[in-house]
């Protein structure tokens, strides 16, 4: 599903070069569940970044489902993400002028759906995600747990192949962790979601099938769960 | 289409913001608005002036009199069609403050000369038959309520009556004159020269200025020198031109309108593109994270530049529409009121598509470069904004 052959990135403070990865490798089966941890600055967010499409890497290539996304054009790359990956951040930054179904139906704008297909798939993320009676509500009115489900119900309302995830229950109390990480292993398991997930927390991580730890930009440890 | 709740989402983000800045820019086009009327009020002779029409007057000033004899020389020229004379009569209805141009004149030739004004049959012989008959314009008439047979006098300030003192003039209201020429002045107050003549305590034989009509407009400098030259090194000189850059003359009397119109919208559009580019600049600033979730679920950059550029231009256009709405409906509300200052109170239609368009540009101008902006955020960078 997702091949990363050698990538390098460095990236330029004022006149100093910093490099973030350094020839770095991995491989990820469809279906897996994997957690990428590491000290801060030891390039996890800059992996993810490239295997999500949103970075180049300066060198090596970036593989996902067959398509080799370092080559695309930054057109081709937008449209590619709109339908191959979900995104889960550390908070849901969701549009606070627009109730819960219409953040959840952003990436939908894209599509040439008609208005009625959009609500049903918007329906049926938010059911996923377990707020069916909440979509008419605006983020205000949602605690935080809500609000990252709401985030969650938009990363997979396109039904992408591959979510990736930075620290999303970096902002969440000890409760609300467990029910986020409870919605992702049930993605993974059954709706047979990829996950990439960045985290700092070891009970997290615990949830993937897999982890891997980076330092200073290379892979440190790959541990099966 | 599909980026219309997005569009709204963001101008609903700060609804204080949003409300200012929309106001400041509808403020704008209200003065827009407002000043695009007084030009065109102040300049209502010079464009309803007919090209065939020349004005004649003393070369030393307006009020300055003339000889009435030139009716005849000057018709007597070639390329003159018809002269009519006029006088400032510069008397008061009831209050000083009801200002309205009187003027002797002598009916049937003055309605030759001016077909804008429109009487009735009825209305043409009665006057012709009144010595005292006066004909008024119909925004004058609701005015002051005035209706045919109606006893209006006017107190003088300059042509007092002979025998009579400072005494007013009573006229008789015989008729009330419409015009389908949009702008035409219908607060004029007109009545019969002989009656002026033979009554006036001084000055007879004298009148204010000639209009004349020519034959051939396209050689209308030409006869306005031959007038001038007809009385070159009399007592009483002329200065002739055409009827348009008559009134352009008289409205400049108090500056170069149209400077002064453009100069005080260069200010006001300068200081709302600051403020309008301001605003959109900083909500840009703000919605850093924003812009890097779009990106990021697959819109692209050009899409984003069309999104930021449709938000400015949102806004905008419909605050500069609501902006000359309300100079409209100000001049609806006003007209009945200045229609004696300013006859021709109304947005053109012209002004009203140059205000739309404008209103449009500003939009443009304030969002190019915030969307540029965020046309170049890379989303990884922007994300970090989260």
């Amino acid at each position: 599903m997702v091949e990363v052959r050698e990538v390098t990135r460095v990236f330029r403070q004022g006149k100093r070069t910093v490099p973030v990865l350094r020839g770095l490798s991995l491989s990820m089966e469809r279906g897996e569940f994997l957690a990428l941890m590491g000290p801060s600055g030891s390039g996890k967010s800059t992996l993810l970044n490239l295997v999500a499409g949103l970075d180049r890497p300066g060198e090596g290539a970036v593989v996902v489902g067959g398509a080799a996304i370092h080559r695309l054009s930054e057109r081709r790359l937008a449209a590619w993400r709109s339908r191959q990956v979900g995104f889960v951040f550390q908070f849901a930054n969701l549009l606070g002028a627009l109730n819960a179904r219409k953040n959840v139906a952003v990436p939908l704008l894209l599509t040439s759906l008609s208005r009625k297909e959009r609500r049903r798939r918007v329906e049926i993320a938010l059911d996923i995600v377990g707020l069916s009676d909440r979509g008419g509500h605006y983020p205000r009115e949602l605690s935080g747990g809500e609000q990252q489900r709401v985030g969650i119900a938009r990363a997979i309302v396109a039904d992408p192949a591959l979510l990736v995830c930075d620290e999303p229950t970096g902002d969440l109390d000890r409760a609300t962790t467990g029910e986020i990480l409870d919605l992702l292993s049930a993605l993974n398991r059954e709706h047979d979601k990829t996950i990439l997930m960045v985290t700092h927390d070891p009970l997290a991580a615990a949830r993937a099938s897999r982890t891997l730890h980076l330092e200073d930009g290379r892979l440190a440890a790959d541990t099966a769960a | 289409m599909s980026s219309l709740p997005l569009i709204g989402a963001a101008l609903r983000r700060k609804k204080t913001r949003t409300f200012l800045t929309f106001s400041s820019v509808l403020f704008a086009f209200l003065i827009f608005g407002v000043l695009a009327m007084l030009r065109v009020a102040l300049a209502a002779g010079v464009d309803i002036a007919n090209e065939d029409r020349l004005v004649v007057r003393h070369r030393v000033s307006l009020f300055q009199l003339l000889p009435e004899s030139y009716e005849a020389d000057i018709e007597s020229l070639d390329g003159v069609v018809d002269a009519v004379h006029m006088t400032w009569f510069g008397g008061i209805y009831q209050e000083p403050s009801n200002f309205f141009m009187q003027s002797p004149v002598r009916p049937a030739e003055y309605l030759d000369m001016y077909p804008e004004v429109q009487l009735t049959e009825e209305e043409k012989v009665r006057w012709i038959e009144t010595r005292n008959g006066a004909v008024t314009g119909r925004a004058n008439a609701e005015r002051y309520g005035w209706e045919v047979g109606d006893r209006i006098p006017i107190r003088p300030t300059i042509w007092t009556r002979q025998g009579r003192g400072d005494a007013a003039w009573e006229f008789e209201l015989v008729g009330i004159y419409d015009s389908e020429v949009e702008g035409f002045d219908q607060t004029q107050f007109l009545f019969r020269y002989d009656f002026f003549d033979e009554a006036r305590s001084f000055g007879r034989g004298t009148v204010g200025w000639y209009m004349v009509r020519i034959a051939d407009p396209d050689r209308a400098a030409e006869t306005a020198e031959a007038i001038d030259a007809l009385f070159r090194n009399s007592e009483a000189e002329t200065k002739s031109e055409p009827e348009g850059a008559f009134a352009a003359g008289f409205a400049n009397q108090i500056g170069n309108i149209g400077l002064i119109v453009t100069s005080i919208l260069g200010a006001v559009f300068f200081t709302v593109l600051l403020v309008a580019g301001n605003t959109m600049a900083q909500s840009v600033r703000e919605r850093v994270g924003e812009i890097g979730l779009l990106k990021a679920v697959g819109f692209t950059s050009n899409r984003v530049m069309r999104l930021i550029l449709l938000e400015s231009v949102a806004l905008s256009t419909t605050a500069g529409l609501f902006g000359l709405l309300l100079a409209s409906g100000i001049a609806a509300a006003l007209r009945p009121t200045l229609a004696t200052y300013f006859p021709g109170l109304f947005l053109r239609p012209q002004d009203i598509l140059l205000g739309i368009a404008l209103a449009f540009l500003t939009g443009l101008v304030t969002g190019v470069f915030p969307a540029r902006r965020a046309m170049r955020l890379r989303p990884a960078f922007a994300l970090r904004r989260l």
